[in-house]
């Protein structure tokens, strides 16, 4: 039997709730996979912003970008995949809307390595010789203290105040199951931050993992998260295998809405102006009306 | 058979590239490098590993755009960005713009700081170039792309890697551009760019109109190897029956 207490199940909105204007916020999946959109659709709906997001970016990055909550961006790049270039993001940049740390995605993997052993960096082959050192000119050297004497670039860690993650399925009490072919690197962006909220497709009973996949499905454990959200479709339109495919179609609307402000307006409008449960009759209407 | 067109020369110029390199990942970026993956390791280069694009190692060859029949390892992007670091891996990219000693960008163009047109971002381009072999795909060879000087260099050329130092140069190593008009690496006294081969139909003088820095072509360049019979054979009627490779490269 699993224990009853230490229920962390909370709706998207009260996950956000918990999160404060000018916070240090890390965004799990990867480009347009598997990436925590129904916290962000909730983030849109509140008024957190001047937000330091870190993220292997996809329309997370786009959609706060075009909403204006984002002070800095931490990425190695911002792509919807099947859409190399990331619309809103590119409008931001192009208008100069926020400050830019842009990290090789070596320096980024190792640089949230770093946060979750609590190091002050690590020290990688990467970024010397290129333009990485000169748009972070905080970024600093270490030389190795052995006979080889290597000079490496020393990435700081990237600490976060909160993490949001999406996951397949989750207990009530936050340990989380991936069941696709990528973990991406959403366990060491929980493991980086001070406080993780998972959302997943399905809260299951504990003992149901089992019948899902193995324990090294197992990827984010209950001692990191401090909310689970169940949100069905909560990845949408990005990829969440094996339970969905990206939705390339509402994709490339989501792209064609970067025209302009009106057709942002109008995008907003019709998507983005409810909850959670608006949103997916408005993408079923969506479906509907294109199919 | 009919005769190769320009694209199926680049596919075999690709392929050429991971050659002799053994046991290790090949990273292909682009349709055209991606057919020259499959068809290395299809014909002489049997023993290289290549991925579905994701996070799987596939143990056959297929089409573009299919499934493989089986799976043979597993590389999530994290244990791909530490393979790269272990250098058992040849990387071809892609470049918005490419210099003489091999700088590349894919980041943006114009000031960083607030560009005239982003793009995709440094990516993996300054880990890749300091630790495994890089080759670059240029898919529309002009004086834009092959270009005096880049925006923000991503991948590092020679001479940015020899003023980083040491550890930058111990594993640097750059192993060939191909582009629709030529072949070309930096096997020159000076690390810079010089010309390997012409496609066939290209002149000189068409190269060098095409290239926005001085490019020497020295008379007795030879031509690109032409696909054999059997490469025609594999690259047509297996790997890319529905003709991507030429939405890539221009007739």
């Amino acid at each position: 039997m699993t224990a009853a207490t230490g229920d962390k199940r909370m709706t998207a909105d009260e996950a956000v709730a918990r999160l404060a204007s000018g916070m240090t916020l890390g965004i799990g999946g990867w480009g347009s996979r598997r990436k925590p959109m129904a916290l962000v659709r909730a983030l849109l709906r509140s008024d957190v912003t001047d937000l330091t997001v870190v993220s292997c970016g996809g329309p997370d990055v786009g959609l706060l970008a075009a909403a204006g909550r984002v002070r800095r961006l931490v990425a190695p790049f911002v792509t919807l995949d099947s859409i190399p270039l990331e619309p809103h993001y590119r409008a931001a940049r192009e208008h100069g809307a926020f400050e830019l740390t842009e990290l090789d995605e070596a320096m980024f993997l190792w640089g949230l390595t770093a946060a979750a052993h609590r190091l002050p960096f690590l020290p990688v082959r990467a970024g010397l010789g290129s333009d990485v050192m000169t748009v972070n000119p905080g970024l600093r050297t270490v030389t190795s203290p052995y006979e080889d004497g290597e000079e490496l670039v020393a990435v700081p860690a990237l600490t976060l105040d909160a993490a949001l993650v999406h996951l397949n399925r989750a207990d009530r009490l936050g340990n989380a199951q991936y069941l696709g072919p990528d973990p991406y690197l959403d366990d060491l962006f929980c493991e980086a931050a001070r406080e993780a909220y998972v959302s997943c497709e399905r809260i299951v009973e504990t003992e149901e993992f089992a019948r899902e996949g193995g324990p090294q499905t197992l990827l984010v454990q209950r001692h990191l998260v401090t909310g689970v959200v169940e949100a069905p479709g909560g990845a949408h339109f990005t990829s969440c295998a094996p339970d969905y495919d990206r939705d390339e179609t509402f994709q490339a609307a989501y792209a064609k809405a970067a025209a302009g402000p009106e057709a942002w307006r109008e995008f907003a409008d019709r998507f983005l102006s409810g909850d959670e449960d608006a949103y997916r009759a408005a993408v079923a209407g969506f479906g509907g009306a294109t199919a | 058979m009919t005769a190769a067109t320009r694209a199926e020369v680049c596919v075999v110029a690709c392929a050429e590239a991971w050659r002799g390199d053994g046991e290790i990942l090949a990273s292909p970026m682009g349709t055209v490098p991606t057919l020259g993956a499959r068809l290395a390791r299809l014909t002489f280069s049997p023993e290289l590993l290549l991925t579905d694009g994701e996070a799987l190692l596939m143990a056959d060859v297929p089409p573009l755009g299919e499934r493989p029949g089986a799976i043979e390892g597993w590389l999530p992007f994290r244990r791909h960005l530490a393979l790269v670091t272990g250098g058992r891996r040849h990387v071809m990219m892609g470049a918005s713009q490419l210099d003489r000693h091999g700088n590349q960008n894919i980041a943006c163009v114009g000031d960083w700081k607030r560009p005239s047109r982003q793009l995709l971002g440094v990516r993996g381009a300054p880990a890749n170039t300091l630790n495994n072999p890089t080759s670059y795909w240029i898919p529309r060879h002009s004086p834009r792309v092959l270009i005096e000087r880049v925006d923000m260099v991503c991948g590092v050329g020679h001479d940015r890697a020899a003023a980083a130092g040491p550890s930058a140069t111990r594993f640097h190593r750059i192993v060939r551009v191909v582009t629709d008009l030529a072949v070309l690496d930096f096997e020159s006294p000076d690390r810079t760019m010089r010309v390997r081969s012409l496609h066939p139909g290209v002149t000189a003088e068409a190269l060098k109109a095409a290239t926005g820095f001085p490019l020497d072509v020295p008379d007795g360049t030879p031509p690109t190897r032409p696909p054999t019979a059997e490469e025609l054979r594999i690259v047509r009627e297996v790997l890319d029956p529905g003709g991507l490779r030429d939405r890539e490269v221009r007739a």
